[in-house]
């Protein structure tokens, strides 16, 4: 079973590199944009099966390695 | 004394601290990473570099490598255990320093010299140091310390602050904080203070000829603490 998640910086930590995102998006002629934030997407191929248990388990792969959470957040977006 | 410096793949200071730690009177001793007890030391230096070429987040990789479990029991039991730059970045992924590392405010890789202030010296890092302002060199890309409202307020409260980037005088502000960390953080304690970590490269600064002399006078004070 593949489980995609997730990981952004939480909103009171700074994104420096969102930031300039914004503004070269914003050099390029996107104006209509309020903010951007930058965060990392991981797809795991688990062998177990069970839905439930393979996101059980990759969220304490997420809180265990995958993320930091004093300044990040994880969100399990998916899994097939 | 005896003190051991952690090799991690990638780590590249981890020579320069050996040179500093002999030039200074410490028996010491290179760790790969990869084994699994610490030999008899006083003091255990996690060194800089890019372990794991800063995959994932700086220093996260290193801080479940195999080697941390026993750095983890010595720093538990009161031993004293010194993470320079990327070293500093694996003790916050750790979770033996509190707070986090990130990219510097301005998104550029800083290499100069900088002043940095002494904060407490109720330690065995500064206890008796006679300087209170030292010109260290860094060189880092994620050095903006970071961490919540509330551990701020344990920080502050526990004195756990070590080093603030400031002025040649002292002066502690804005205009010398090089990569936006909080408070111009430049190194902190665990509460206990036994443990340190620093952006600074105080092995850096060891020869006159060289650089400067900052360093030797750090490591000078650290092994008579030590003894």
């Amino acid at each position: 079973m593949k489980v995609s998640v997730v990981i952004t910086l939480k909103k009171d930590v700074l994104d420096p590199q969102g930031k300039v995102i914004h503004q070269t998006l914003h050099g390029m002629g996107f104006e209509n944009i309020n903010e951007v934030r930058q965060g990392k997407y991981f797809e795991i191929d688990t062998k177990e099966s069970d839905q439930k248990k393979a996101e059980k388990n990759v969220e304490d792969m997420c809180k265990k390695l995958l993320a930091n959470l004093v300044i990040e957040d994880y969100k399990i977006i998916g899994s097939q | 004394m005896n003190s051991s410096v952690i090799t991690f793949p990638g780590s590249n200071c981890d020579r320069d601290m050996d040179v500093a730690l002999k030039k200074f009177g410490f028996k010491n001793k290179m760790v790969w990473h990869d084994d699994v007890e610490l030999p008899k030391s006083d003091l255990v230096v996690l060194p800089g570099g890019f372990s794991y070429g800063d995959y994932l987040r700086c220093g996260s990789m290193a801080s479940k490598s195999k080697i941390m479990k026993s750095v983890l029991n010595f720093a538990q039991g009161g031993g004293k255990v010194m993470g320079i730059c990327n070293g500093f970045q694996i003790l916050v992924e750790s979770g033996l320093l509190p707070g986090v590392l990130l990219r510097n405010k301005y998104l550029q890789f800083i290499c100069k010299n900088v002043f940095v202030k002494v904060n407490n010296k109720d330690n065995s890092y500064f206890k008796d140091e006679k300087k209170e302002i030292y010109e260290f060199h860094i060189a880092h890309n994620e050095g903006n310390y970071f961490c919540s409202n509330d551990q701020i307020k344990e920080i502050n409260d526990n004195n756990q602050i070590a080093l603030f980037y400031s002025d040649e005088s002292g002066n502690v502000n804005e205009d010398c904080n090089p990569n936006g960390s909080l408070q111009n953080i430049a190194g902190v304690f665990n509460k206990q203070k036994n443990i340190i970590g620093m952006m600074p490269h105080p092995e850096r600064m060891i020869d006159s000829a060289l650089s400067g002399e900052d360093g030797s006078i750090f490591f000078e004070n650290l092994i008579n603490n030590l003894r």
